[in-house]
């Protein structure tokens, strides 16, 4: 040891840009979008919200199945019989009956053969996609792909290869230059969070399977929603069974928490035994597992809240874009609306104004936003009113003009 | 294709991904002097690629930071 100290160098320094983007905001004198906290909820689709009767229109519970009251009554009964938590992996003793149910509902489900239930739906894509792909192999992956899809990139050895957003001529470039005889994962959302625009993933998944490529299809936005039976755009596309891998979540449609792998890979099942996201974690609350098994059973069955969901996806888009909004797609794809702001304060502005409206909407912005942008999203859920729907439009309108967007 | 002509090659794609007309040599760096945020540098790779008919993953870019770094690597990867 030296006799003089050497001045402690701040691990933090490097958050200095961000630390300084939050101050201004806030210095505006504009509520904190980040910090919003809920203190009520009274339905899916409204809370009490920093005090004010709110309308949400930027959660994921597209189906609104949190406040079902047979899902509620499937979690009351579990945590009566089997307790509140498992205290343990799923490989050791955190497998408990709800587990299973669970498995099985998600198989009937997409009519697959397996399936395996993460604690998250980000440990989903974490552990499957940085255990199946390994050093040698290549990843060719979307380049708006979700966070968690990225850190499985990370956390595996495979090459990392990205192509232009939905571009399929792109990915078929990447494709066609990898090595012979290497193995290849070609990674796709069915839904886009942020714009909420869909892929091509018919004609993708067909360049795909042209060079020998395993696909994974993250539908986390779509299960439930898109497709006759909710399992997806492939299954809208007609493509469903060539994807070898669907990842999906309980945090959104399903509306617990919780994520998810189906296959029908004949060696799948020894994932639980490599996979380290999840073996080194513990397994879902019984609660969760059991509102969950209930909620997708029901979700089998829900063609009309989906017809719905589409009325009021298709009556915002058109609402807002004649409003003079600038969206993230030209046609409603999906159950997610975007709208897209001129810059983060004019965004902060609008989202601020629509919360004193009365309206709760997530504010995205660089770097979880594609190009730079800072967006409005707005998603909506199969229990809001179509009367709703036409109070959201008008605070919209009110908002839009105050601020100066419209 | 020797390292020369690479580098000539090189020159011409990066000209409109360089907009401040930064003068370039082999220790100018990408995220540094040109100033290229990530969709920048996906764009110009995929230019890259595009032209000398290659891969230039994500793990192989994180080791080019310089110009004259992704010279070397394109000319290595056109010996294989």
């Amino acid at each position: 040891m030296s006799e003089t100290m050497t001045a402690e160098r701040d691990l933090f320094a490097k958050f200095d840009d961000i630390i300084q983007i939050r101050e201004n905001l806030l210095a505006s004198g504009v509520e904190d979008p980040f910090s919003l906290v809920m203190e009520k909820v009274l339905s899916p689709t409204r809370a009490i919200c920093n005090g004010r009767d709110t309308i949400l229109l930027g959660t994921y519970n597209y189906m609104g199945m949190t406040f079902d009251p047979d899902v509620i009554a499937a979690g009351k009964d579990a945590l009566d019989r089997f307790g509140s938590g498992t205290t343990g992996s799923r490989v050791l003793n955190g497998t408990y009956q709800g587990h299973r149910e669970v498995e099985d509902a998600l198989r009937e489900f997409y009519a697959m053969d397996h399936a395996m239930v993460f604690s998250t739906g980000y440990q989903s894509n974490l552990g499957i996609i940085s255990t199946i792909a390994g050093k040698g192999d290549y990843i060719v992956l979307d380049i708006d792909s979700h966070a968690s899809i990225w850190d499985g990139c990370a956390m595996g050895k495979a090459e990392v290869v990205p192509f232009k957003h939905n571009d399929i001529e792109a990915m078929e470039k990447r494709l066609k230059r990898i090595p012979e005889g290497a193995g290849i994962l070609v990674v796709l959302e069915g839904v886009y969070s942020m714009l909420g625009d869909v892929a091509p993933l018919k004609e993708m998944i067909a360049v795909a399977k042209k060079y020998g490529a395993m696909v994974l299809v993250d539908e986390a936005h779509s299960m439930g929603f898109i497709g006759e039976h909710g399992r997806g755009v492939a299954e809208d596309q007609g493509v469903l069974d060539q994807v070898d891998f669907v990842i999906g979540t309980f945090s959104k449609s399903v509306g617990t928490v919780g994520g998810f792998c189906v296959s029908n890979h004949p060696k799948f099942e020894i994932m639980r035994l490599v996979c380290r996201p999840y073996v080194f974690t513990a397994s879902l609350p019984p609660s969760v597992v059991a509102t969950a098994a209930t909620s997708i059973r029901k979700l089998m069955h829900a063609g009309n809240k989906r017809a719905h969901l589409w009325e009021n996806s298709r009556r915002l888009h058109a609402g807002l874009t004649d409003l003079g909004f600038s969206l993230g797609t030209s046609e409603p794809q999906s159950a997610i609306v975007a709208v897209i702001m001129p810059d983060l304060e004019k965004g902060a502005a609008m989202w601020e104004a629509l919360l004193h409206e009365g309206l709760y909407v997530n504010l995205a912005r660089p770097p979880a936003t594609p190009a730079n942008m800072t967006l409005l999203r707005c998603s909506l859920c199969a229990e809001h009113s179509s009367e709703e729907v036409e109070t959201i439009l008008g605070m919209f309108e009110r908002a839009g003009k105050a601020v100066g967007i419209i | 294709m020797d390292r020369a002509e690479v580098d000539s090659r090189i020159r011409t794609i990066i000209e409109p991904f360089n907009k401040k007309s930064v003068a370039i040599a082999d220790n100018t760096s990408f995220a540094g002097d040109l100033e290229f945020d990530s969709l920048t540098v996906m764009d110009f790779v995929a230019a890259i690629e595009d032209e000398f008919d290659i891969i230039i993953s994500m793990n192989q870019q994180a080791e080019i930071e310089t110009y004259g770094q992704l010279v070397d690597a394109v000319t290595g990867m056109q010996g294989e």
